[in-house]
């Protein structure tokens, strides 16, 4: 299935993708339908990286997807590739899968006579690995809305501008009486697949949001993981990630 | 299906203002579609797995790789390769001006890509710092200038796409 063509193309211009059919869905009507609404965002399977962000979509997760959106490639990419193409690629440095992962998406896979729902978290099994069988489409993605006022941090480090991640961290939470409330913390790009961190999410839960806080989570974070490479320069990736994008959240 | 990859559609495609309609292989990359049944090499191919932005061109206004589309996937669009950039009286577009006064080509092969990509990010960012110019250009790879002249002829065409300010 070509949609963006941004990962499939140069896999095949390397012949380490030769598929023996190749259906292009972007001619199909209302693939590219981006639907914003109080609940959410719905995500056809065409709409572009670039196509995501505030000026789209609402509120805090709008902020959310400019600042995960400006880390994907280069714009030439963005204007191209898809969103859904992202999640069913299923890269473990995946900024959407991330996203989708952290915020609890939901995606919508139909085959003939079938159409069932899955959550993110049941969806993507781990690195390039997702629970799409072969004759299914992801046709479409729903991302659920950050409560009003949720504050939202991203933080990536990758050596070059638009390389893929070193490592990836994604924080939102809610203040209540000044305290932290339904926090989420996830990670990308170190382990296999992208994840909410639960200890570091505990961790954080109930506290003022300031630095001793946050390195609280950091460390929880570091701890709880299970680095695909290297774990000390996994846990040291993972640790200064998740402290900055709990201090860039806002 | 038992073509063995050899099938072709007939495709119109509007390249530089002109329609262009031809026989298309379905397999045929949009860069290999303008440089070889075209003939317009001014886009350039250079590691063909959409990293080294030389091959960009414009596709309904918009930068993108042609190494990563198929000529197919261009039916009805429209697109812009660098010598579409120019006035129909030859005149130099403001980017491509700015580029010949700072030096920003040298052997002139990551170039069509450069100014394709700059043509649509000053249409979105018209008064661009430095900064956001590197990270612009971030996916287009340049081994001949070091991208100072690059940066510094982007802020010049920039002043004068906007008419703020004099050209030399």
């Amino acid at each position: 299935m070509l949609a963006g063509g941004q990962s499939l193309i140069p896999a095949m211009a390397l012949r380490l993708a030769r598929p023996a059919h190749l259906v292009d869905i972007n001619g199909v009507v209302g693939f590219d339908r981006l639907e914003p609404s109080e609940s959410g965002v719905r995500i056809g399977p065409c709409v572009r990286h670039a196509a995501l962000g505030a000026e789209a979509v609402p509120g805090p997760l709008g902020r959310l997807l400019s600042l995960a959106r400006r880390h994907i490639a280069h714009a030439p990419i963005r204007a191209r590739g898809t969103f859904c193409g992202s999640l069913a690629n299923a890269d473990a440095a995946s900024e959407w899968c991330l996203v989708a992962v952290a915020l609890g998406a939901t995606v919508t896979l139909r085959s003939q006579g079938r159409v069932r729902q899955l959550a993110m978290a049941e969806f993507l099994l781990g690195a390039m690995t997702t629970a799409l069988e072969p004759d299914e489409l992801l046709v479409e993605a729903h991302l659920p809305a950050l409560p009003a006022g949720t504050r939202v941090g991203f933080h990536e480090y990758a050596r070059r501008a638009g390389d893929f991640a070193e490592v990836m961290a994604l924080a939102a939470y809610e203040l209540r009486d000044g305290l932290v409330s339904d926090p989420r913390i996830a990670l990308g790009a170190v382990e296999g697949r992208a994840r909410r961190l639960p200890a570091a999410e505990a961790a954080l839960a109930g506290q003022r949001p300031h630095d001793a806080a946050f390195r609280r989570a950091a460390e929880a974070a570091a701890a709880e993981i299970t680095p695909a490479d290297d774990a000390e320069d996994g846990r040291l990736l993972a640790r200064a990630a998740v402290a900055r994008a709990l201090s860039a959240a806002a | 299906m038992s073509d063995g990859g050899c099938a072709s559609r007939s495709i119109a495609v509007t390249v530089n203002g002109s329609v262009c309609r031809a026989e298309a292989p379905v397999r045929l990359t949009l860069s290999d579609f303008l440089r070889q049944t075209l003939h317009l090499t001014g886009t350039h191919l250079g590691c063909e797995h959409g990293v080294c932005g030389a091959c960009t061109v414009l596709v309904d206004g918009r930068a993108m790789r042609s190494c990563l589309m198929l000529a197919v996937q261009a039916d009805g669009h429209q697109v812009t390769t660098i010598e579409g950039l120019a006035a129909p009286d030859g005149s130099l577009h403001p980017l491509q001006a700015a580029f010949c006064r700072h030096h920003g080509l040298q052997c002139g092969f990551c170039t069509p890509g450069l100014l394709t990509t700059l043509v649509e990010f000053l249409k979105d960012c018209p008064d661009p710092t430095a900064a956001e110019i590197r990270e612009a250009i971030s996916g287009n790879i340049c081994r001949c200038t070091g991208y100072d002249s690059i940066v510094a002829a982007t802020i010049e065409a920039a002043r004068a796409l906007r008419g703020d300010g004099t050209t030399p």
